[in-house]
Parts: structure tokens; C-alpha cells; sequence
């Protein structure tokens, strides 16, 4: 007969081989699954096969998809090399984030300067003169700031004024954390100045007003659409132009209408190679190339056709009948650059959370 | 999770009289379960039929394209990468923890089921920020090793499983302990003093007691492993065809205004729960013809 200590050391060291199975299993399966990573994002020269990362925001899907194909054929015609293009997107705060975090992006093509600047905050991963490397500020495209309304205008929206109006409701995204819904609010300050003769003061009031009629800040762009969109909330969508376009194109014109504002703001989404991934990755001239051909002819109409404002002056003329005439002003112009605004109005503590938060 | 534990309560004659005074009345238990019915009709079987109509509105092929289109492909590959990963992991790690707990008495048990609760409590987006801070190769912890390294974890396929197990781990032991505490010690006990080894117990005497708890729970852990959102979300990086599984998949189409794709990929997913339903009642009948035995 055995003893109960005997049954319990039996059944004890049975458990220990169990425990040291599962750790061999643990760690086996653990060990695969990062190899499986470390190939992912292994050098790839040489194999006739190269891979690229654009980390975009939100609006951008469309053009991307089309872009890449089209820059897929045109490398594999000038170099016999094979690029995939992996795409990203989401809120520009977000999505440089996430680079910052060590998503390694070989180039971010985002909704506004400040953003690409932010990735270089804490540690210098992309050359700090990146937005002179390009023409025209990196902005191959640009954009504006338009209104969206439901199918008849019932709330006869006209311009900025309108929407400080009571009893109108405005869908724009969170300022903190989406490019677009920045260059929103900026787009409305800047009118605000101009109604009153640069008051500050007055134009704080104005863009407190606006804010106080929108019942829903999403993160994101794309996320803001959905809302005016498919929940059907709100009167009002403050967006891109292109995400306006889009939003008509693919849910029909008998829903939607665009309105032009009597002034907007010049909107440069700019792109940049980020340098410590490229040079590790090896991906340097592939990724440069990239964003180059963003400026030809090829890319500039895919720009355009996407509904983004072409910088070349033929394919503007081309899609001119798209876009109509709006008065612009640069955020250079009104605010003195992207750092400056950052700093007055989207810091911790600034214009956007004082009027944000007194409501 | 409770509807597993087998209680073999002996009826008094009291629960029986009782039982017998409710009985009498025919219009409450009827009028109980039609209000069950109608919530479960309005809560359950409306939102997955709407799913599937909403799947198919625009005919059967373009149901195939949204699956078959080489990024949902890679999504849905993803996603079957990391429950084969996780599922093994967890069930092996499960089993050793209940038997641990459900058979032995040490102490720092009561902490241990703690611990094995604990991604229960916590919000996925905090379980994957978690990772965000150990794994980010600018600042994490273990940034000097991943970069000496070359190796990738968050916004990697790696950081999806680990997240995924992450979330997925109580699973397994949660469903086994009350089962394997009500079972207790006995048979076992009688087994190893026959002779039998330890491992042999385990295959022939623990493992079938169990068998069926354990099928059903491995169920629930693919099914979460496969449905998982918040804290893969937080790793991923959204890289379409790298770390996209299938959950941020049918988001991407939702929010790219192709509905009926998104609807399309979202069936697949309720086919899962739907497995699951039927696994957790075939599992459920079967340990209750166990107990009775």
C-alpha cells in the first residue's frame, strides 16, 4: 500500500513535468512567432523584392490604393524590382504615434507638418530639415476646409457665420488628436480675424460658439464622416475637401451637398522619407523615389482625380472645373507656422482647452 | 461560465414540495419563458440574421470577393496564425493552473486565481498599452535587447499574439476549476494507489472528467483569440496585410464606406460564435450525462 505522502510525491513530480513541457512549449512557440517578425521586417535588398511602409492618416485610403499601384508598376518598369507598398491609416496624432512608439514607417505622408515634427520630439528619427527636401514645403497636394450639409441645405448654411448660429449642429473631430479637425478650427479662427479686423479676443468668441454647437468630437477625420454620415447626427460637417468629394461619390449627390465657405484655409499635407527606418531597412532610394513621384505628372493626376489640389499647374487646369474658386490664406500667412499654432492654440492648456472646456 | 458547474445537490422533500406548488401553476412558467424568448428573439437572433442580410445584400459574389480579396485573405490568415499560437498555449497553461488549484492546497493559491482573473478586469486598451511600454523599440523596456536584436514585437504579427494571449488566458483554467474542485481528489487518489503513474492518471481518470469542459473552453478561447479588438487594436499599427486581423479588417471596410464587404467579413466571425453555441450545448449535455453516472 502506498502511503498518502507517496501518492502526493508521485503526483507532485508528475505536475513538475508538466509545468517544464509547458514552458519548453511556451517558449518554442514564442521563439516562432518572433523569427516570423524578425523575416517580416528584414532586410529585403537583393532579393529582387523590396517592401515599403506608408503611415498615412485617414482621408488618404483612396489615394494611396490607387497611387500604389500605379508606383508598383512604374519602379518595377524603371529598376526589374518588385515593391509592395503596406498602408497605415488613421488619425494623424495617432498614427504619428504609433511611429514614435517604433512603427517603422519608411515614409509618413501625414495631415499637417506639426505631426512629422512631433516624431522627432524625443529622439531625431527623420532629419530635422526634412520639409525642405521636397518642393513646395513636401506637400505634393494640397487641400481645403469646405462644408458638408444634408441634400437641400434645410438649415440654409452659407459660411462660417452660420455655423456659430444656435440651433446649429457641427460634426468636426477632436483637434488633439485629428490633423484635419486642426486645420477646421484654424480655417474658422482665421475667418473670424479677418470679419473682425484681427480682434483675438473676438475671434475666440467666434470659434467658442462653434464649438459649443458640436455635440461629438471623434478622433479622427474619417471617424467624424461616419457620424454625419451614417448615424445621420448633425447639421453640419466641418471637412476636408476631398473627404467631402468622396463622401457624395460614394453614398450618392440626392444626400449631400458641398457648400464653399467665402474663405478657407490652404491645407498642406506633407510627406517625408523617414531616415533611421530607411537606412536600417536599406530602403533609401525606393522610399525617396516614393514620395518623388508623388510630383510627376502620373501622380499629380491621381491627386487630383482623388479630389487633393495638384500642385503642377497642367493637372490643375485639368480637374480645374472640380475645384471651385475659394479665397485662401497659409497658416504661415495668419499664425506664423504650424509650431506657433500648435503652441497658442492645441497644447495642454491652450485657446482650444479653454474654450473647449468652460462650455 | 457557471452553467458548466455540475451541482449534484440531492433534492430534500422540501425542494420537492415545492417544486410541486409551482408546477401547479402552468401560466407563469409560460408567460416566463415567452418574455425570455421575445428578449433573446430582439437581443440575439435579430442583430446575427441582420448581420448575414446585410452580408449577401448585394448577391452572393460580391460576398466571395470581400473574403477572398488578397488583404482580407492575409487578415483571416493572421487571425488563424494567432489562435494557433494562443489556443495551445493557453489550454496547456490552464490545465496545469486548475489542476494546480482545483487539487492541491499550497499557499498563494488565492493570488493565483487572482492573477489568472486579472486580464478579465483590466481593459484591453490598457493590456495593449501594457505592451506599447514593454516592447517599443524608442522607449520600452526592452528596447536595447529588441534593438541589438533586430527583433519586433509591437506592430508586428509577434505583438498580436502576445496580446492575444494576453486577453485569452484566464479562459481555460476559469472554466476547469469548478468543475475539477467538484470532482475532487477521489478518483485519482484510487488510480495512483493501484499503481498507476502520474502521467497515466492524468490521461485516464483527469483528463476524461474534464474532457468536455475543456473542449468547450478551448472553443471560447479561439473565439475570443479570434474576436479580440481593443488590445490587438493598440499594437497592430493597422498595417493592412501585415497586422490586420480580421476584427480591424471589417473596420477598415466600414469605415471605407464598403458596407456589405464589411458585413461580409464580420459573418465569419459570427459563424465562430455560432460553432460555439452549439460546442458549449453538445458540451453541456455531455457532462451532465457524466454526473449523472
Amino acid at each position: 500500500m502506498l502511503t498518502k505522502k507517496k501518492i502526493k510525491a508521485r503526483y507532485l513530480s508528475f505536475n513538475r513535468n508538466v509545468v517544464i513541457a509547458a514552458l519548453l512549449i511556451t517558449s518554442l512557440a514564442l521563439a516562432g512567432c518572433s523569427t516570423k517578425a524578425s523575416e517580416a521586417s528584414g532586410d529585403q535588398l537583393g532579393k529582387g523584392l523590396v517592401t515599403l511602409l506608408n503611415v498615412s492618416y485617414d482621408p488618404t485610403r483612396e489615394l494611396y490604393q490607387e497611387y500604389n499601384e500605379v508606383f508598383t508598376e512604374y519602379w518595377k518598369e524603371e529598376t526589374g524590382q518588385d515593391v509592395t507598398i503596406q498602408q497605415s491609416h488613421g488619425g494623424s496624432g495617432s498614427q504619428a504615434r504609433t511611429v514614435i512608439d517604433g512603427n517603422e514607417a519608411d515614409v509618413v505622408t501625414l495631415a499637417l507638418a506639426y505631426d512629422i515634427d512631433a516624431i522627432n520630439k524625443n529622439k531625431e528619427i527623420l532629419n530635422k530639415e526634412w520639409q525642405k527636401r521636397l518642393p513646395n514645403n513636401s506637400t505634393p497636394y494640397t487641400s481645403t476646409i469646405v462644408f458638408l450639409v444634408r441634400r437641400g441645405n434645410p438649415k440654409n448654411i452659407k459660411d462660417w457665420d452660420d455655423l456659430a448660429k444656435p440651433g446649429i449642429q457641427v460634426i468636426t473631430p477632436n483637434p488633439k488628436t485629428s490633423g484635419g479637425a486642426r486645420w477646421n478650427y484654424l480655417a474658422a479662427w482665421g475667418y473670424a480675424l479677418q470679419k473682425y479686423g484681427n480682434d483675438e479676443e473676438k475671434a475666440k468668441e467666434f470659434v467658442k460658439a462653434v464649438f459649443q454647437n458640436v455635440p461629438v468630437l471623434d478622433s479622427g477625420a474619417r471617424g467624424s464622416t461616419t457620424t454625419f454620415v451614417e448615424r445621420e447626427l448633425g447639421d453640419v460637417l466641418i471637412t476636408w475637401e476631398n473627404e467631402a468629394f468622396l463622401s457624395i461619390n460614394e453614398l450618392g449627390e440626392d444626400k449631400f451637398e458641398i457648400i464653399v465657405p467665402s474663405i478657407s484655409i490652404l491645407a498642406e499635407p506633407p510627406v517625408a522619407v523617414v531616415d533611421s527606418v530607411v537606412d536600417k531597412k536599406g530602403t533609401r532610394k525606393v522610399a525617396e523615389a516614393y514620395l518623388e513621384y508623388l510630383y510627376s505628372e502620373q501622380g499629380q493626376k491621381i491627386a487630383a482625380k482623388n479630389y487633393y489640389r495638384p500642385r503642377n499647374e497642367a493637372a490643375l487646369k485639368e480637374y480645374s472645373s472640380q475645384f471651385p474658386q475659394i479665397n485662401l490664406f497659409t497658416i504661415d500667412e495668419v499664425f506664423g507656422g504650424w509650431s506657433e499654432a500648435q503652441k497658442v492654440h492645441f497644447d495642454d492648456g491652450g485657446v482650444f482647452d479653454q474654450i473647449y472646456i468652460k462650455q | 461560465m457557471a452553467g458548466v458547474i455540475p451541482i449534484n445537490v440531492r433534492r430534500t422533500n422540501q425542494n420537492k414540495a415545492r417544486e410541486r406548488t409551482l408546477q401547479t401553476s402552468k401560466v407563469i412558467p409560460i408567460f416566463l419563458t415567452a418574455i425570455a424568448l421575445i428578449f433573446f428573439i430582439l437581443m440575439l437572433i435579430v442583430p446575427l440574421v441582420s448581420v448575414f442580410v446585410k452580408a449577401f445584400e448585394q448577391g452572393a459574389g460580391l460576398y466571395y470577393a470581400a473574403i477572398s480579396d488578397p488583404i482580407a485573405f492575409k487578415a483571416i490568415k493572421l487571425t488563424l496564425i494567432t489562435i494557433s499560437i494562443v489556443v495551445p498555449i493557453n489550454t496547456v497553461f490552464g490545465l496545469i493552473a486548475a489542476w494546480a488549484i482545483a487539487k492541491f492546497k499550497f499557499k498563494g493559491k488565492n493570488l493565483l486565481i487572482t492573477f489568472i482573473d486579472l486580464p478579465f478586469a483590466i481593459s484591453p486598451v490598457v493590456a495593449g498599452l501594457i505592451f506599447v511600454l514593454l516592447f517599443s523599440t524608442s522607449y520600452g523596456l526592452f528596447a536595447p535587447l529588441l534593438n541589438a536584436w533586430g527583433i519586433k514585437i509591437i506592430f508586428a504579427p509577434a505583438g498580436i499574439v502576445l496580446a492575444t494571449l494576453f486577453v485569452t488566458l484566464p479562459f481555460v483554467a476559469r472554466e476547469l476549476i469548478p468543475l475539477m474542485e467538484a470532482q475532487g481528489t477521489s478518483e485519482e487518489e484510487a488510480a495512483l494507489t493501484l499503481g498507476a503513474s502520474g502521467f497515466k492518471t492524468f490521461l485516464f481518470i483527469t483528463l476524461p472528467n474534464i474532457k468536455w469542459a475543456l473542449i468547450y473552453s478551448i472553443m471560447l478561447t479561439a473565439a475570443r483569440a479570434a474576436g479580440e479588438f481593443g488590445a490587438v487594436s493598440v499594437v497592430s499599427g493597422h498595417i493592412r496585410g501585415l497586422t490586420n486581423t480580421v476584427p480591424l479588417h471589417v473596420e477598415i471596410l466600414y469605415n471605407e464606406y464598403k458596407f456589405s464587404a464589411a458585413f461580409a467579413v464580420a459573418s465569419l466571425l459570427t459563424v465562430i460564435a455560432i460553432i460555439n453555441v452549439i460546442i458549449k450545448n453538445i458540451a453541456d449535455w455531455k457532462i451532465k450525462q457524466q454526473t449523472k453516472i
